[in-house]
């Protein structure tokens, strides 16, 4: 074994990109997701809180797996009818779309809770200093709410990001030509499948390595100013 | 008008969901396809709970001296632990999988072992009153259900350390200086004192990594292993109905989370988990 791994090892790299654009890109939308997901379960209206806790209980109960496939596979028929209404027959999902969209909701599930868990915990004093400071609702948790919130949910959101980063695996069996899939190809050519499987976990590894640094130095940023509870 | 909106709005989008959701349900979906695939979903059902159930019991019994190690301090004793729980929480269940079924045949030495094809018993054993002749295999890792229970096995023990890991650090300090101070030995006191106690601190998130468990045990279909969601691919491989199907396997998947969440509820309940977090 040679150390490009009979060339393929920039095709893998390739892959990796891949695999990062897919985990930053799902990142966004599970915020995104999450946000709302943790508004709606502690919002007063009744009919919110439904919605947010039945995203949360039905996402989070039902594998990874399925909602990539099923959104890859399940919305065809969905997308074809929406695609004649607009006047473009051949309307589809990209792969790439697909697992975004799956893991997108799937860590906006998990994320629901943590931002829950970081909303609950902002003192209540300090939207009500909002509050008699004049400052609008909206206001209040874009200037209060939200700086304190972000740094209660980052050691949460970190360990839902690492899973999310190993979760995009699951999109290679749709095709996306992620580092799972790169690999298959390459064994597929080679009948090499311990080496590219084994060079494969090591490109995860240092996915989780780098995005744990990643991770350690945001904490601190957004702790700076707090000490560190003593134990 | 804004101020009738405003109240309003969170019932409209409730409603408007609901209605979305029954219209796109009543829509065209074939029920009679949902119910004629129960049965055979119930049956991967069944395989999925074999799988779960087996690996994390067996990674419950790996990960006790890999956690024990890890909180115990000792540079030395948890080097080899730690570099273990790195790989294995470090890299995706679907490549450990893959590195194990695919992987391992790439050598030929792997491939001739028993480890990999499995061996004949054919022994009698004679107890004296009786003598049973014995004849059955024990399948190798070639056998995809014994490679998914082995790579779930490894997986899970690794979270399960960390869980056991983080549980006995949770063990008030004045509770074990009193378990040394009668007298006990460290594994005695380890016995008797700090794993009963870690236990009920770490059931909770246990319980966690079982239900994670069983929604990672859907990769196993990916090693042609015919549990849940593989038997959900079988069939619509052959009815082309991806949306109706993957569906039933998802309330599936629902229904058996939820059933453990309850049963390790009363578990909590039973051990008092509650009664004994006290500080």
């Amino acid at each position: 074994m040679t150390f490009d791994l009979n060339g393929f090892g920039g095709v893998l790299l390739a892959g990796m990109l891949m695999t990062i654009a897919l985990a930053l890109s799902s990142l966004a939308l599970g915020l995104v997701l999450g946000l709302a997901g943790a508004l709606a379960k502690t919002s007063s209206s009744l009919p919110l809180r439904w919605i947010g806790s039945s995203y949360s209980t039905i996402v989070r109960g039902v594998p990874e797996l399925i909602w990539v496939l099923l959104i890859y596979l399940g919305t065809s028929s969905l997308l074809l009818q929406i695609g004649q209404l607009i006047g473009r027959p051949n309307l589809a999902i990209s792969a790439f779309a697909a697992g975004t969209l799956a893991l997108g909701l799937c860590f906006g599930a998990y994320a629901t809770e943590v931002f829950r868990g970081a909303l609950l915990a902002v003192p209540r004093g300090h939207r009500e200093a909002g509050l008699a400071l004049g400052m609008s609702s909206p206001r209040i948790f874009w200037r209060l709410i939200l700086p304190q919130m972000w740094r209660m949910a980052l050691p949460g959101l970190g360990n839902l990001f690492m899973i999310l980063m190993k979760d995009t695996a699951l999109v290679s069996v749709i095709g996306l030509t992620e580092i799972m899939r790169q690999a298959q190809i390459a064994v597929s050519f080679t009948k090499q499948p311990f080496t590219f499987y084994l060079a494969a976990a090591g490109l995860y590894l240092v996915l989780t390595m780098v995005s744990m640094a990643v991770m350690h130095q945001l904490e601190k940023r957004a702790g700076r100013g707090f000490t560190r509870a003593a134990r | 008008m804004i101020r009738i909106l405003k109240v309003v709005w969170p019932w409209l989008l409730f409603f408007g969901l609901i209605g979305a959701i029954l219209y796109g349900v009543t829509a065209d979906v074939r029920w009679d396809a949902v119910y004629k695939s129960l049965p055979r979903l119930l049956e991967g059902a069944l395989l999925t709970l074999e799988l779960v159930g087996i690996s994390v019991v067996a990674g419950l019994i790996l990960a006790l001296p890999l956690g024990i190690a890890r909180a115990s301090g000792n540079l030395w004793i948890g080097a080899l632990p730690y570099v273990y729980i790195f790989f294995f929480r470090g890299t995706p269940l679907l490549v450990q999988l893959f590195l194990l079924y695919y992987g391992l045949s790439q050598f030929d030495a792997v491939r001739e072992s028993a480890i990999w094809t499995g061996t004949q018993v054919q022994t009698t054993l004679d107890l004296g009153f009786h003598s049973w002749a014995l004849d059955f295999k024990i399948p190798g890792l070639r056998d995809p259900f014994v490679c998914a229970v082995v790579t779930m096995t490894l997986h899970t023990a690794a979270y399960i350390a960390e869980i056991i890991r983080g549980a006995i650090r949770a063990v008030p300090q004045g509770e074990i200086e009193a378990a040394r101070a009668l007298g006990m030995s460290y594994a005695q006191s380890m016995r008797h004192i700090i794993l009963p106690r870690a236990a009920r601190i770490g059931l909770p998130a246990y319980s966690n990594e079982v239900i994670l468990m069983l929604k990672a045990s859907a990769l196993a279909s990916t090693i042609t292993l015919m549990e849940l969601t593989g038997m959900a691919q079988t069939i619509i491989a052959r009815n082309y109905l991806s949306t109706e199907i993957y569906f039933a396997a998802g309330l599936f998947y629902l229904l058996i989370s939820f059933v453990l969440v309850q049963a390790f509820r009363l578990l909590e309940r039973w051990l008092r988990v509650d009664a004994l977090q006290g500080r």
